[in-house]
């Protein structure tokens, strides 16, 4: 029984996923293959957006993914780390900004 | 600056070896097909050779460059070199075949004494596409090297150059302390002399090897990434980018196994297998030769001593009739000819 929630080997079965519900899998991939074409967007800054939010969302199988992805497209190490601040400053921002929140309710009901 | 294999007496240096560790492997996931298993299941096996249209010569080993991937495990302790004797032998198949392209490679195939003297004589044979793969830093390396895009522009050269990355830094570490800034003042050189300019008939192509145990993605979107970023940052054109896989022999087989990626990469080149590819690898239309004038179905065989499975072996017993319909040599390094888009001297196959 493997002792761990994430095993590398599983990101390779990702497409089983369809097997147990072929039309929902179909649409997902044929969606996912979809985003990650050149649109206005080229396919390495969509590599280093997806690779920014699998850090945000803390996904090992997307940070692996993607990783490699960007390797495979020449990102280097400084812009993949580079994107990585960006993702690190958005989450960061995004608990700080609710700061505002805290300090409305405390302007309220301090005296 | 790192020494070869051969120099450093490593296991790797010896053919044997490799191919051991090739078709036995050290997998703890199993087994792999073997690729003649693999390709069997397209009906590709045996694997025919076509009508010779590349000759590839390999004028020796030396190289003043010792990069970490090397297949031909080069670098200036290497001094198998070909002698003109060899040259000439290959002079006469050129003339007398219908292959429309030569394709010189090395080592650094400008550090045979007899290149100038070659490139001379072969411009005259009317080769539709005249190859030298050229390391760039070469041109750089000595005064006596400082001429050779002129030279090159004399004799309608194709000029074919590695160049991992449009960085430093991963320029650098594949190919050696200081080669990037050598690399981009040789290209500027011949760009000077007219060599990748868009309009120009004098052809510049870059090759790209991934700087690491990974593939190559798409050959077109890399092109236009490293045209980008070389035009802005240093004024330099080339034509073409052509993606090749690293294989798993000698220097890239030793750093996968030093670094602990030789089983997944191996695993990864078994995935990406393109059935699609096979139809249009090298080995079928071209034939390599050895600084000693043995042929090889191409230069991954060469190195690895597996000579053509022909009665025909030494480029002095040249015979159409007797090499072409020969059953192409394979290992389980072809694999990294036949994954993803495919890969050749000339790019991705697809």
């Amino acid at each position: 029984m493997q002792k761990t929630y994430y095993d590398p080997a599983d990101l390779k079965k990702f497409g089983k996923i369809s097997e147990w519900n072929e039309e929902l899998g179909a649409k997902f991939f044929d969606y996912y293959g979809k985003v990650f074409e050149e649109g206005a967007l080229t396919e390495r800054e969509k590599s280093l957006i997806a690779l920014a939010v699998s850090h945000t969302i803390q996904c090992p199988y997307c940070i692996d993914a993607y990783t490699g992805d960007g390797l495979q497209r020449g990102i280097t190490k400084e812009e993949m780390m580079e994107a990585l601040h960006v993702a690190a400053a958005i989450r960061g921002g995004a608990s700080l900004v609710h700061g505002v929140q805290m300090m409305n309710k405390v302007n309220k009901l301090d005296m | 600056m790192i020494k070869s294999l051969h120099k450093r007496e490593s296991a790797l240096a010896n053919s044997k070896r490799q191919l051991e560790i090739l078709s036995n492997g050290i997998f703890q996931k199993g087994v792999l097909p073997t690729f003649k298993e693999k390709i069997s299941e397209t009906n590709e096996f045996p694997l025919k050779a076509k009508k010779l249209e590349i000759l590839q010569i390999n004028v020796g080993y030396m190289c003043n460059q010792v990069c970490s991937h090397c297949h031909v495990d080069a670098g200036p302790d290497r001094k198998e070199i070909m002698t003109r004797e060899t040259m000439i032998q290959c002079l006469n198949v050129i003339k007398n075949t219908g292959a429309h392209t030569l394709d010189l490679t090395g080592g650094a195939p400008e550090m045979n004494p007899n290149f100038r003297w070659f490139v001379e004589e072969a411009s005259k044979a009317g080769i539709k596409d005249f190859i030298v793969r050229s390391n760039l830093t070469i041109i750089t390396a000595n005064k006596k090297y400082n001429d050779l895009p002129e030279f090159f522009k004399k004799h309608n050269v194709h000029v074919v150059s590695s160049m991992p990355h449009w960085t430093r830094g991963k320029t650098d570490k594949q190919r050696g302390y200081g080669v990037f800034n050598a690399s981009i003042e040789a290209l500027k050189m011949l760009n000077a002399v007219g060599y990748g300019m868009p309009e120009n008939k004098l052809r510049l192509d870059l090759v790209y090897n991934p700087s690491g145990a990974f593939l190559p993605s798409n050959q077109k979107s890399m092109e236009k990434d490293f045209k980008k970023a070389l035009l802005e940052a240093f004024n330099i054109h080339f034509h073409n980018l052509f993606a090749i896989t690293n294989l798993p022999i000698s220097r890239f087989l030793d750093y996968l196994i030093a670094s602990e990626n030789y089983e997944d990469y191996m695993y990864a080149l078994v995935e990406a297998y393109n059935p699609a590819a096979v139809a249009n690898v090298m080995c079928t239309n071209t034939l390599s030769v050895s600084w000693d004038g043995y042929l090889y179905d191409c230069d991954f065989n060469q190195m690895l001593q597996l000579p053509v499975n022909s009665k025909v072996k030494h480029i002095s017993d040249y015979n159409e009739d007797l090499l072409e319909g020969r059953n192409i040599v394979m290992s389980q390094h072809c694999y990294g000819c036949t994954a993803g888009a495919g890969s050749s001297c000339q790019g991705s196959v697809i």
